[in-house]
């Protein structure tokens, strides 16, 4: 039988406020455990939650941008549920009504095409503190560092239909908070993570099949492995005569697996209510023109702008758009070449991009910076040097050996364009290479280019290419 | 001098009579004389007070001195102290001293009122006879063998028998009127969000209000003005000027329109606490107030949608009595849930478990609906009611509590006659309204308390239609026998 998988995704991405949702501490990661908690995180007897109004604002921004509906009224609710971690008892979230309901986001597909994916709603949350189970001996350690950091809770209709499609869905959630500077998206700290829904179904009918809700998945990687794993091991068990329990897996990144967590942990009876604490939020229109006016070029629109701007392709432009540092690298390369978008694209999206790979940097990283790969593809541009003695500049950039200008004249690359020198290591190439001459004059012509070849050795690649063939051809054709 | 107003009090440490450290004293001397027999505290802070006493002289020589500077006072167990114990009233909390004031201590504290001590009441402040206490019951000064009224039993036991001139007090559904009228005293709980629930911890936080006990309005109007005011730390504070509540208070109150709610003087009222309450409609009608009869047809309604809300939001609430970071643990306990039941289990009394369990029941799966969500809709019944019924009037009046103060033990086995003692406070919780209630009269030596519900902000208004009463009647300087000098 021939099996559709069905996948939504709800991304958990902690807003980059300075300070709590509800409460004044600081948000910074990293401190001393419970060294950034203040009353009202760590639940004590009588405190009160306060919301804070960036997280209002940044929720707004993501709603725009999703062409979602920002709700002029939203309600607070209490998720109530015991766990140490969990200061009072309850976690303020939002149950019926949230902030943020009923949007959309494309994502480009492998085919080439693109795909609409719902985003159902976005709404705001207090994270819990953190359990320690290591260093106590048997014992548990509560850090409430994070204990009221803010989140918002993405949550996409099932419309993906592979782990690839979730995966791109979940690269352009996280590109895009991080274009509107709402979430730093650092995955390893655990600020951008997500919770996958998958079901299986065969192809063609209508209804979805049991679901399973895979936790806390924390990297591209582990969410497209989790996901297949998940897809084949329904199917199998279908295949099998056996059926799909609706429950709550762990996604084990080790043995890639999933596997259920116990059954305690996930009957609850969450009873939510409204937090009678908070007043409920209510957004009106001039704040959310407001936040209109304060958005950036998002990504789509960033693209198209390359596309059009710079001539590139829509992959290249989709690439170079990928991430908001990326794009604003590229454009600022751009800048400091003095135009030519295209060898900006390619030296960002080749040479740089390599380099970065193999050193696994990311582009705020870049031993290379857009200033100077600017500067270096200006003298490509100006003909002081060849594009391939421009890879040799470069390499000696990354090195840390200075500017292009700099490496240029300290190693003497600058390319030779005085005819006469060129035309003088032409004439001793053709003296040297008598019988390829002969065999070149006879229609050999394909042989040109190991003539150009000897030359640049000879000038040790500092001639102008365009150049050498110039005066090749002329003195060859007599 | 433990009789005097306040005012009187704040002319005598200007006018040098005496230092607030000897009317600190004197109220230490009648809380040693007097408390073996009431237990209306649960904790005394004598040497915090004489060094806020002084604190207080300094201020008065200093000509820095508003109405409360150097004024003793006792404050609800029920409001975060830094340094000293706040218990509210539960072995939970038996050893839980804040880090931090609530925002009505500090506001006391700025203002220069000296804390003599925490007052006892009833356990998260759930209940109506001060009986649910981990430290024991208060004892009505007017009757030892009675209940005071709860849950702010401990304050309203103290001013009656003078243990200081003043007191605060928290009222989620009565627990400051209904108090106030079983020992005699005035008492007023103001509009939801007056007064900030910041630090004040929470039994039921869409009704819990915090409020002033004294002697009389004028006296409580001094308290509750250096109570109240916006904080921008609850969210639920209201953020408009405060008014001035001493300047209302000598208004005229010819042209007053009076409502006497029918569903208010119905069965199950006691027959002398309504000839009591009749007096004071005619004494009101000599002052020129007009009265008419009105109704508030959802009246018997708010009960029932109490007993859900109030247990509801508890039930939350109180989930951060965990034993993990604060507050009572069990000992030794197996693993987690060991820690949890047991420390929750032996932390709380009985009446707390029970709302625990109501609230949490309503509030479940396939109930919320039915009951969560229901009542909720009978509140916004309730509080229609009201906003017609001030169409109409001007204030409405009615008995505080159907009958006066009930022996010590009378109705702890029957949850249900319990809570309808508060069968006339609830609906105000509801509504958010200010009420307020006064003494005026007795039954068989005990106190009657009459109650007068405002539009929402009027406690000025209420404030000065009590304090016109208080001046030609004197209901409000009587003293239990006993504690009388």
């Amino acid at each position: 039988m021939q099996w559709e998988a069905v996948i939504g995704l709800e991304i958990h991405a902690q807003l980059a406020t300075r300070s709590k949702i509800f409460s004044g501490a600081p948000t910074a990661y990293g401190a001393a455990p419970n060294t950034q908690a203040c009353a009202v995180d760590l639940g004590l007897p009588g405190v009160l939650p306060v919301l804070n109004a960036e997280v209002v604002r940044m929720a707004a921004k993501f709603g725009l941008a999703t062409h979602s509906t920002v709700a002029p009224r939203s309600v607070f609710a209490r998720k109530n549920y015991f766990y140490p971690d969990l200061p009072k008892g309850y976690q303020i979230s939002q149950f019926e009504l949230p902030v943020v309901h009923g949007g959309y986001l494309d994502i480009d597909l492998e085919d080439g095409g693109s795909k609409r994916i719902g985003i159902t709603r976005a709404h705001l949350e207090e994270d819990a503190g953190k359990s320690l189970h290591e260093d106590f001996h048997g014992e548990t350690g509560i850090d409430l560092n994070r204990a009221g950091t803010p989140l918002l809770e993405i949550v996409s209709e099932p419309d993906m239909r592979s782990a690839a499609e979730a995966v791109a869905y979940m690269k352009k959630i996280h590109a895009l908070v991080r274009y509107l500077e709402i979430c730093d998206g650092n995955m390893q700290e655990g600020s951008f993570r997500c919770d996958a829904n998958v079901s299986v179904r065969p192809l063609g009918q209508a209804e979805f099949g049991t679901r399973a809700e895979i936790k806390n998945i924390n990297s591209f990687r582990f969410v497209e492995r989790a996901i297949n794993y998940e897809i084949e091991r329904q199917i199998d068990r279908l295949e099998g005569g056996g059926e799909i329990v609706q429950e709550t897996r762990l996604y084990d990144a080790d043995k890639n697996e999933t596997r259920p967590m116990r059954s305690k942990e996930e009957a609850n009876d969450y009873r939510y209510f409204p937090d009678p604490d908070l007043l409920p939020l209510e957004i009106d229109a001039a704040f959310i023109e407001q936040v209109a006016a304060s958005l950036p070029e998002l990504p789509d629109a960033r693209r198209d702008r390359f596309g059009a701007e710079y001539g590139l392709s829509r992959y290249d432009a989709g690439v170079l758009t990928a991430s908001r540092e990326l794009a604003d690298f590229f454009e600022q390369t751009v800048q400091a070449a003095g135009g030519e978008g295209k060898l900006a694209a390619n030296w960002v999206m080749g040479e740089l991009a390599g380099q970065l790979n193999k050193e696994g940097r990311d582009i705020t990283a870049s031993p290379v910076g857009a200033q100077q790969l600017g500067g270096l593809l200006r003298r490509i541009s100006d003909g002081t040097i060849s594009g391939k003695i421009a890879k040799q500049v470069f390499e000696a950039m990354w090195a840390g050996e200075g500017d292009a200008d700099t490496v240029i004249a300290a190693k003497g690359l600058e390319q030779i364009t005085d005819s006469g020198a060129i035309e003088q290591a032409v004439r001793e190439v053709l003296a040297a290479n008598p019988t390829q001459v002969e065999q070149y004059q006879g229609g050999q012509e394909k042989l040109l280019g190991y003539f150009v070849g000897q030359v640049m050795k000879a000038t040790q690649g500092k001639a102008n290419p365009g150049e050498v063939n110039k005066i090749l051809k002329r003195l060859l054709a007599k | 001098m433990f009789q005097k107003t306040i005012s009187e009090l704040a002319a005598g440490l200007r006018g040098n009579e005496y230092s607030s450290e000897e009317l600190t004293r004197c109220f230490l001397e009648r809380i040693e004389r007097f408390d073996g027999q009431l237990n209306c505290l649960i904790t005394l802070s004598a040497e915090q007070a004489l060094s806020e006493a002084r604190e207080a002289d300094r201020r008065l020589r200093a000509g820095d001195a508003g109405p409360l500077t150097g004024i003793p006072y006792l404050h609800k167990d029920i409001f975060c102290t830094q340094g000293v114990r706040t218990s509210c009233g539960s072995r939970m909390l038996d050893n839980f001293i804040a880090p931090y004031d609530a925002t009505v201590s500090e506001k006391l504290k700025a203002a220069g009122a000296v804390m003599l001590g925490k007052t006892n009441m009833d356990e998260f402040a759930m209940g109506s006879s001060n009986e649910t206490s981990f430290y024991g019951p208060v004892k009505n000064p007017w009757d030892t063998q009675r209940v005071p009224g709860g849950s702010s039993g401990g304050s309203a036991a103290a001013v009656a028998a003078r243990l200081a001139p003043l007191a605060t007090g928290t009222d989620t559904g009565g627990s400051i009127r209904q108090p106030a009228a079983l020992c005699g005293i005035t008492g007023i709980k103001p509009t939801y969000g007056r007064v900030s629930r910041y630090g004040m911890i929470a039994f039921a936080s869409s009704l819990d209000q915090g409020g002033a006990f004294a002697a009389s309005a004028a006296d409580a109007a001094a308290l509750l003005q250096a109570m109240s005011g916006f904080d921008p730390r609850d969210s639920t504070s209201l953020e408009r000027p405060l008014e001035d509540y001493s300047a209302e208070l000598e208004r005229d109150l010819a042209g007053l329109t009076i409502g006497l709610p029918k569903e208010y003087f119905g069965d199950g009222l006691d027959a002398g606490v309504a000839a009591a309450v009749a007096a004071a409609v005619e004494e009101y009608r000599r002052l020129g107030a007009e009265i008419r009869d009105i109704s508030l047809p959802n009246a018997a309604l708010s009960v029932p949608a109490y007993y859900v809300v109030a247990p509801a939001e508890c039930s939350s609430n109180l989930s951060r009595m965990d034993g993990v970071r604060f507050g009572y643990r069990c000992e030794n306990p197996r693993d987690l849930e060991d820690l949890y039941v047991r420390s929750r289990g032996e932390g709380f009394g009985a009446e707390v478990k029970r709302r625990i369990l109501v609230g949490t029941y309503a509030l479940s799966a396939g109930y919320y609906d039915a009951y969560y969500l229901k009542a909720q809709q009978v509140r916004r019944l309730i509080r229609d009611d009201f906003t017609r019924a001030f169409s109409e009037v001007d204030v409405i009046l009615s008995p505080t509590a159907p009958a006066p103060a009930f022996r010590l033990g009378e109705k702890a086995g029957d949850p249900v006659s319990m809570y309808l003692s508060d069968i006339y406070t609830i609906a105000v919780n509801l509504a958010g309204l200010p009420a307020l209630s006064i003494p005026a009269g007795f039954v068989d030596g005990l106190p009657v308390g009459l109650q007068l519900i405002g539009n929402y902000f009027a406690e000025g208004r209420l404030l000065n239609v009590a304090h016109r009463y208080q001046q030609v009647t004197d209901w409000h300087r009587r003293l239990p026998a006993g504690f009388a000098d």
